[in-house]
Formats: structure tokens, C-alpha cells, sequence
């Protein structure tokens, strides 16, 4: 589904990790790990096509992002988010499937109202069911667990389970370990000097490697 | 796009301050401008001044054009789950159209009126305003787009955008006193016409690419 | 044949090393053009030029604010260019370019207003009049200051050159529009007085100078883009080898 060759996320013109080349199969839950700064967030934002400046090759598929902010209109209740949401895929809304992600997630008596109006965690659980909605296949997770207790954290594994068996592929950074079966675990290490890599001389000139 | 464009109407809705605090602005700064210069008051200044302060008042209502989108992750979600990210950019810019330029548009007119200007001015003043406005809304959403991340980006936007309003402000002043003197006014017709076209043309992608920038700098 | 080369000079071009190589002559070529040509021209046109019929020795100035206010818009032109280029080709050695002329650029322009403020003093009688031309060089400069700014609110280099990049050529793009409003304007609100370029055809003797001036302006602010370019390159280089080659052959160890 997704093939990552000698990827390096670049941040103030340094690399931040050393390089990674991971092949994503349909089915698989990758968990990325690394110590603070390593470039977690980073690699899932190249992917997902929001941070341009690396070097490496891959092919950039569509996908679901997920990052530290919730991407819900606070003003709107969860299921205009959906309608939303759903527009941006070009899908048709369906509002039987809504209220059927919202109680997935176990918010959905939160669903006639502004998200504003919820707490963190209830806010993570409508951006849940909003993944259940989606029509990507690769999921790209920063930071899950954040907010959710404990319930929802056997939901969140539930759900990534799910859409793993279902054929999709789901690649999850994260300080804490979730408990799926058959998990590959890809560890990204910091480059240590900064005193550089030798820059190659083309480094100002023009990029050759682009995905 | 009718649900892109029914989420901005419901927000839109929700946050009428978005609409309300630039037109209070508006009128607020034309009676500043009364009280300051009562001269100018039925003056030849007077379609001049208005044009300015609806420029200022744009120029106002741009600074948090991208800001809520930006700060919720609802606008890197549209970069990356829209499988056409320019359709929500020109809904957003329509929309920035809508709430404020069109407002305006409806509000010129009487504001014209306590400017001092001849009520027969009002429809040249409309007109003005109806083909001038689009261009202000679609040119500011570049210097929007690529100030959103910065935490005092208004004074950058400006600084920005203004240039780029300076010709729609001549052609738009411009038509309002053609209409005063009783001279052809198609000339600045056809301008502002062209610099909105021309704006239609270059703002939606210069505006993708400046969010591009900006979520980049997240 | 001839493509392929040009092809091979154009990659070599978004080399910095090469560019680095390329330029070393290119550098002194331009130094010692401008100097030259500047002296010449600023002794032919402040000198020795005849005196314009109606507006006796003030005139004069026009041989520094006619260059200055051509290189403004050039340089920022420019600017635009490198940016469409860097986009299109993806060459991050245009950011260098758009940053070595930027300053230049802004303190051009600044003399082009003044210059003109200094000839207008004589010719209008006050320090500042609003026409065509001074407006069109104001908003030039606020151009300037636009980008300047963004420049200065973004830390990180290669989104500073996109920001740069793309509101170079928004500018760009708005220049003629500018302009073409701006001398509408000026058309309505001010008598057909006596403009600073209306001048009915010049003597020889009155425009070779001047084109001499402007060829030095030009030479001159090749010279000084390519300086800051070529110092920008080893700033940004810094940690190659290349450099610290270069480094120490100049300094002759």
C-alpha cells in the first residue's frame, strides 16, 4: 500500500532520523516509536502530504490523518462535522451511519451538539468515529491515545484491529504501546551529530529524489 | 460543494461576530471620519474615504480568514482528505465574500449617503463596490493564507495585500466620481471587472499554496 | 547538441558549487564594469551634459533617479522570476538569489524616491507631489517592505523561500496592473503638467549618459547580487568540503 524508501524528515535544512525504508502491506499496524523530537510527527505529516522538505522516495497515496489537533469545527455539532467530512471525501452522508460510528465511539448522545460544548476526550471519540466514516485505507496516527481513558482506549485498539483485518493498513506513533496482535514496530533514531552528513553538493540545487 | 459551502453557511451562523464586528467597524470609523473632518462631509473626498475605510474594514476581516480552520486541524484536514483542496479553498474565499465584501456592498449606499453623497450616487456606488469587492476578498485570501501562522500577522497582511487593493481602490473611487461628474463610467467597468478576473484567476492557487506554507509551519 | 549543453549549464546553474566556480569572473567582470561605467557616466551627465533648456542644472539628478527607479522594478521583477523558477525547477539556489536581492532592492527603491523627491523639489516646488510616478515607486517599495517582512517572520529557510517565492510573484504579476491604474490616476487628477518623464525626445547629448548610468546601475547591481549570493552559498555551505577547500586556497595555505 505505501513503500517508504531512505526517508529522512527535514527540519531547518537537518535531517532529523536517519534514514527509514518501510514497505506498508494491507492489513499491517505499524507503530513508529523514538525518543522525543525524533521526527514521529514529522514522518506521519510527509506522509500524509503536509510537510514537504525530506529527502527519500515514496509514492503518496490518499489517506486519513490524524494529528494532534482534532480537525473538528468546534461550532458544529459531530454529526454537520460528518456531512463535512464526508463532502471533502466526496461521499454521500449517510446519517444512519453516523449515529452508528458516534455509538462505536460511545458519544452518541453527544450528537446534536457543538463539539466546543464536549470535554478533550469526548472530542477524541467524535474524531474516532469520523475515522470509522472514512473511505481511506491507510490510517495515519499521531498521538491516539492522547486524552481518551481507558474505555476509550479499548475502543481506540478495537477500531485499529478492525480496520486492520477489514484490509486496511493503520501506521500509529505513539509513547504508549497499544496491544495489537501482529504489530511491526519501526524505531526511528535521532542523528546524533550535527556536525553533519556530508551535504552532497547538489544540496541547494536541484531535487532529484521527490517523491 | 454545496456541503463545504453548507458548513461555512452553518458556522457563518454561529459565529455571527465574524459578520457583525467589520461592519460595526465600518460604521464606526465612517463616523470617526465625520467627527474628525466634517469637510469632507458632501466633499469630492467622500467616495474616496469610503472606499478606503471598506478597504480597511476588508482588510480587518481577512486576519482570521484561515485562523479557526488553522488552530482546529480542520484545514489540514481538508489539505489532506479533500480530494479536491482547491473546491474548499474558493468555497472559503466565496464565503470571506459573503460575510463581508457582498455586506458591504448592501451597506456602500447609505454610508455613501451619511458621507454626504448625492442619492443618485447610490447605485454607481452599488456597482462599484459589487465589482471591486470580489477582488478585495480573493487577493487578501493570499496574503491570509500565508500569514495564518504567524501570531501578529495582521500588520504582515497588510502590508501585504494592501498594494494589491491599490488598484481596485482608483477604479473603484474612480467610478463613483465618473458618476458624480456625469461621465462615462464603463471605463472602470471594464477595470475592475478585469483586476477581479484576473484576481479569480491567481487566488485560489496562490492561496492553496500559501496554506501549504503555512501548515507546514505548524 | 546546443540543447544538451544548455541543458547541462542550466543544472549547473542550481549547483551552488558551480555557480560558485561560475561566477568567481562574473563577479569582477560586473565590479569593474560598474565602476567604470558609473564614474563616466555621473562625470558625462553631472558635468558635461548640456543644461536642459527649461529646467537649467536640476535635471540633472534624473541621471541617478531614472536608473534607480528602472533597477527598483527590475530587481523586484527579478525577484518574482527566481521565484517562478525555484517553484517550477525546484532550485533552492533562487532563494538565494531573491534574498541577495531583496536589500538592494528596497534601498534602490529608496533612492528613487528620493531622488525624485530632489528633482521634483526645483521642478514642482515642494518636496512631494502624488503623480503616476512617484505612487508607482511608493507601492514598489512597499513591495519590498512586504516581503522583507514575511522574510523576517519565517525561521525556517526553505518555507521562507516558498512564502518569498510566491508573494514575489503575486507582486510580480500586480506590477503592470499597478502601474497601469496608478498612470490612469494620475491622468484624472493631475493637470498634464510638466511630468518627470514627459520630456519631448532628448538630445544625444542628454540620453547617451544616461544610458550609460543605467547600464553602470545595472552592472552595479549585478555586482552586488552576486556577491551576496556567492556569500550566502558559503554561509549555507558551510559544512562542505568544498568550501573549506576554497577557504584555505584563498587564504593561501
Amino acid at each position: 500500500m505505501l513503500e517508504l524508501e531512505e526517508i529522512v524528515c527535514e527540519r531547518d535544512g537537518r535531517g532529523l532520523f536517519a534514514p527509514v525504508s518501510i514497505s506498508v502491506q494491507a492489513g499491517e499496524y505499524i507503530e513508529l516509536t523514538g525518543p522525543n523530537g525524533a521526527g514521529k510527527s514529522t514522518l506521519l505529516r510527509t506522509l500524509a502530504g503536509l510537510h514537504s522538505r525530506y529527502s527519500g522516495v515514496f509514492e503518496s497515496v490518499d489517506c486519513l490523518y490524524q494529528g494532534h489537533r482534532l480537525g473538528l469545527d468546534g461550532l458544529l455539532t459531530p454529526l454537520e462535522n460528518f456531512t463535512w467530512f464526508l463532502g471533502l471525501e466526496e461521499q454521500t452522508p449517510d446519517h444512519e451511519r453516523f449515529l452508528g460510528a458516534l455509538q462505536r465511539t460511545g458519544v452518541l448522545e453527544k450528537a446534536y451538539q457543538p463539539c466546543s460544548d464536549m470535554s478533550a476526550g469526548q472530542q477524541r471519540r467524535v474524531a474516532m468515529a469520523r475515522w470509522l466514516l472514512s473511505s481511506r485505507s491507510l490510517w495515519l496516527l499521531d498521538e491516539p491515545l492522547t486524552a481518551l481513558d481507558a474505555s476509550a482506549q479499548k475502543v481506540l485498539v478495537q477500531i485499529i484491529s478492525e480496520h486492520c483485518q477489514a484490509g486496511g493498513a493503520v501506521v500509529c506513533a505513539t509513547h504508549g504501546e497499544l496491544a495489537i496482535p501482529e504489530k511491526r514496530s519501526v524505531r526511528l533514531e535521532v542523528v546524533a551529530s550535527t556536525a553533519e552528513t556530508p551535504t552532497p553538493d547538489d544540496s541547494l540545487g536541484v531535487r532529484t529524489s521527490q517523491g | 460543494m454545496s456541503r463545504l459551502l453548507r458548513r461555512e453557511w452553518q458556522v457563518a451562523l454561529r459565529a455571527k461576530g465574524a459578520i457583525i464586528n467589520p461592519v460595526a467597524f465600518l460604521l464606526l470609523s465612517t463616523m470617526l471620519f465625520v467627527i474628525a473632518a466634517p469637510d469632507t462631509v458632501g466633499s469630492d473626498a467622500a467616495a474616496g474615504i469610503l472606499w478606503t475605510l471598506v478597504l480597511l474594514t476588508q482588510l480587518l476581516a481577512l486576519d482570521g480568514m484561515y485562523r479557526r480552520d488553522f488552530d482546529s486541524g480542520v484545514l489540514e484536514q481538508t489539505l489532506v482528505g479533500a480530494q479536491v483542496p482547491f473546491v474548499a479553498v474558493l468555497t472559503r474565499i466565496f464565503m470571506q465574500w459573503l460575510s463581508t465584501g457582498f455586506i458591504m456592498t448592501m451597506l456602500a449606499p447609505a454610508l455613501g449617503m451619511l458621507l454626504g453623497m448625492p442619492i443618485a450616487l447610490a447605485p454607481a456606488i452599488a456597482l462599484a463596490m459589487l465589482l471591486g469587492t470580489p477582488a478585495l476578498s480573493l487577493l487578501g485570501s493570499i496574503g491570509a493564507s500565508v500569514t495564518v501562522g504567524f501570531s501578529r500577522g495582521g500588520v504582515i497582511l497588510a502590508l501585504l495585500v494592501l498594494p494589491l487593493f491599490l488598484p481596485t481602490l482608483i477604479f473603484g473611487a474612480g467610478l463613483v466620481a465618473a458618476a458624480e461628474t456625469g461621465s462615462s463610467i464603463m471605463p472602470q467597468v471594464y477595470a475592475l471587472s478585469l483586476i477581479s478576473l484576473i484576481a479569480l484567476a491567481i487566488a485560489p492557487f496562490a492561496t492553496l499554496a500559501g496554506l501549504k506554507i503555512s501548515i507546514e509551519m505548524q | 547538441m546546443l540543447s544538451v549543453s544548455l541543458k547541462r549549464l542550466w543544472h549547473k546553474l542550481g549547483s551552488p558549487r558551480w555557480f560558485f566556480a561560475l561566477t568567481e569572473t562574473w563577479v569582477k567582470a560586473a565590479g569593474w564594469a560598474a565602476l567604470v561605467l558609473l564614474i563616466w557616466g555621473s562625470a558625462w551627465g553631472l558635468g558635461f551634459a548640456p543644461a536642459d533648456y527649461q529646467q537649467g542644472n536640476s535635471f540633472r539628478i534624473m541621471y541617478v533617479h531614472v536608473p534607480a527607479a528602472m533597477l527598483a522594478q527590475s530587481l523586484y521583477i527579478g525577484m518574482g522570476v527566481a521565484g517562478f523558477i525555484g517553484l517550477v525547477w525546484r532550485m533552492k539556489l533562487t532563494d538565494v538569489a531573491i534574498s541577495a536581492c531583496l536589500p538592494l532592492g528596497m534601498a534602490i527603491t529608496a533612492l528613487a524616491l528620493f531622488s525624485g523627491s530632489v528633482w521634483g523639489r526645483p521642478t514642482w516646488g515642494s518636496w512631494w507631489e502624488w503623480d503616476g510616478r512617484t505612487v508607482s515607486t511608493l507601492v514598489l517599495f512597499f513591495l519590498y517592505v512586504g516581503i522583507y517582512a514575511l522574510r523576517e517572520a519565517i525561521a525556517d529557510q526553505d518555507l521562507r523561500g516558498r512564502a518569498s517565492a510566491l508573494v514575489a510573484m503575486v507582486g510580480t504579476v500586480n506590477i503592470p496592473i499597478i502601474k497601469y491604474s496608478v498612470e490612469w490616476w494620475n491622468t484624472l487628477h493631475q493637470p498634464a503638467s510638466f511630468g518627470l518623464t514627459q520630456k519631448p525626445a532628448m538630445p544625444s547629448e542628454m540620453w547617451l549618459p544616461l544610458l550609460v548610468m543605467v547600464l553602470g546601475f545595472y552592472a552595479f547591481a549585478a555586482f552586488v547580487v552576486l556577491v551576496r549570493m556567492r556569500t550566502e552559498i558559503l554561509n549555507r555551505e558551510m559544512g562542505a568540503r568544498w568550501v573549506s577547500d576554497w577557504i584555505q586556497a584563498r587564504s593561501g595555505r
